[in-house]
């Protein structure tokens, strides 16, 4: 007389290490991506990617302060600075969607699968982020003030989020 | 009584004052053009009375940093004047229809000395209350470009070839498989084809072999001259008609005999 297990038992019967290890894993690298795209929403809307000591400048306003006030005007509408804002914006759209990308496909991968969408969204990310904050750096008009730290978020982001995009591609769905 | 009384509306209609609704005209806010091109500047107006015979046009140059005005076209009685000894000599044209409460000009051969408001009034006796409205003129070398036409098409043409991928991969897909499922349904269906065929075949003749004793002739007594044909006919056979309904053995020789 055969006594064999159907396959669903062994889903409750594995060692409790390795699945609190994949969860931490799993979590971690949700985390890290939740910091990359806080920091990209940071440093695309903050106003502060040059500062001066009487205002600061950025994609969006230049503000300063005179004796009189307070005064914003809107950035200039040069080529390159909406070159920056939409080089910006595509990198928070894009690690957004390759968050929804991971979640969906945590759920609906095949098992084994590995995590192609969602690692190329977030590269495709990290080179845009990289392009935007290339692209400012070099056609900057005042090159004597200092850097905002929208500035340095932005060149932060930037490996984070290729390092965050590779670790979906090594990764692949156990279960 | 009734003849009276309309008479008296009538009249008061006519003298009653009008309704206290002022003119109102209407320009742009502000224009864009290049160095040495034409702009043509409109102004219209709205007026609860019908455009009179005397309806008059004005328009009025200041200056960028200027506070003094100076007239550069106006119509009157059916007649446009335009400037011809300032800084705009030549160069307007009155180019609207009062008719259709239309007034505007067209100045020819800009230049950055042509930087500056322009105010348009517009008098429709009696409606001649109203407030004059201005555009600002801006000559430019280049016309730049708005702020966010970039960043849009940048954003814009970046999704649509992101969407436009996904598309064709899933398309590709979907072909791919599609192809793969017809490829395999036509195997199948050779074979069933040619299976059907077989057994199509095979029923008729099944057909003529069982409904033709069922046609049966007017049963004829065996003769002498089929006798000989006799000892070929197969027992089996002869079970066979026994056992249908209504087979005679005629039939069944008729069967021989084909």
């Amino acid at each position: 007389m055969n006594v064999f297990f159907p396959d669903y038992c062994f889903f409750f019967m594995p060692p409790s290490r390795s699945v609190s290890k994949m969860l931490l894993i799993l979590l971690g690298v949700l985390v890290f991506h939740l910091v990359v795209l806080i920091l990209l929403i940071v440093s695309t809307a903050s106003s502060t990617w040059t500062v001066d000591a009487t205002g600061h400048t950025d994609l969006w306003y230049n503000c300063h302060s005179d004796p009189n006030g307070y005064k914003c005007l809107q950035a200039s509408s040069e080529d390159w600075i909406q070159a920056v804002q939409a080089l910006m914006i595509l990198s928070v759209v894009f690690c957004f969607t390759s968050l929804i990308a991971f979640l969906y496909q945590l759920f609906r991968l095949v098992k084994g699968g590995h995590f192609y969408f969602t690692s190329i969204f977030q590269i495709l990310a990290s080179v845009f982020v990289m392009c935007g904050a290339i692209i400012y750096t070099v056609m900057r008009p005042d090159s004597d003030k200092d850097y905002g730290y929208a500035y340095v978020l932005a060149w932060v982001a930037f490996p984070l989020s290729l390092i965050s995009g590779l670790c979906y591609l090594i990764l692949r769905k156990k279960d | 009584m009734l003849r009276v009384l309309a008479l008296a509306a009538v009249v008061l209609l006519g003298i009653a004052p009008e309704p206290s609704q002022a003119i109102s005209i209407y320009t742009g806010w502000e224009r864009h053009a290049l160095v040495g091109s034409d702009i043509r500047l409109s102004c219209s107006f709205f007026s609860w009375r019908f455009v009179s015979d005397d309806v008059s046009f004005t328009w009025i140059y200041r200056p960028d940093g200027s506070r003094e005005t100076v007239s550069i076209a106006h119509y009157a009685g059916g007649e446009a004047y335009t400037d011809n000894k300032g800084r705009f000599k030549d160069r307007v044209e009155f180019v609207g229809n009062p008719k259709r409460r239309d007034g505007s000009i067209l100045i020819k051969n800009l230049d950055f000395s042509d930087n500056g408001t322009f105010t348009c009034d517009a008098k429709n006796p009696p409606d001649i209350v109203g407030r004059p409205s201005s555009v600002r003129l801006l000559v430019f070398e280049n016309l730049p470009i708005q702020a966010g036409v970039i960043t849009g098409a940048i954003i814009g043409v970046v999704l649509g070839l992101l969407v436009l991928i996904v598309v064709i991969y899933y398309l590709m897909r979907f072909l791919v498989a599609r192809r793969v499922f017809s490829l395999s349904v036509s195997k199948h269906g050779k074979k069933k084809k040619e299976g059907s065929q077989q057994r199509q075949a095979s029923f008729l003749l099944l057909l003529l072999i069982l409904l033709l004793p069922l046609h049966c002739l007017p049963p004829q007594p065996p003769s002498s001259p089929s006798s000989p044909r006799l000892p070929h006919m197969h027992p089996a056979r002869n079970n066979k008609c026994n056992r249908l309904p209504r087979c005679h053995h005629q039939t069944s020789f008729f069967f021989l005999e084909r």
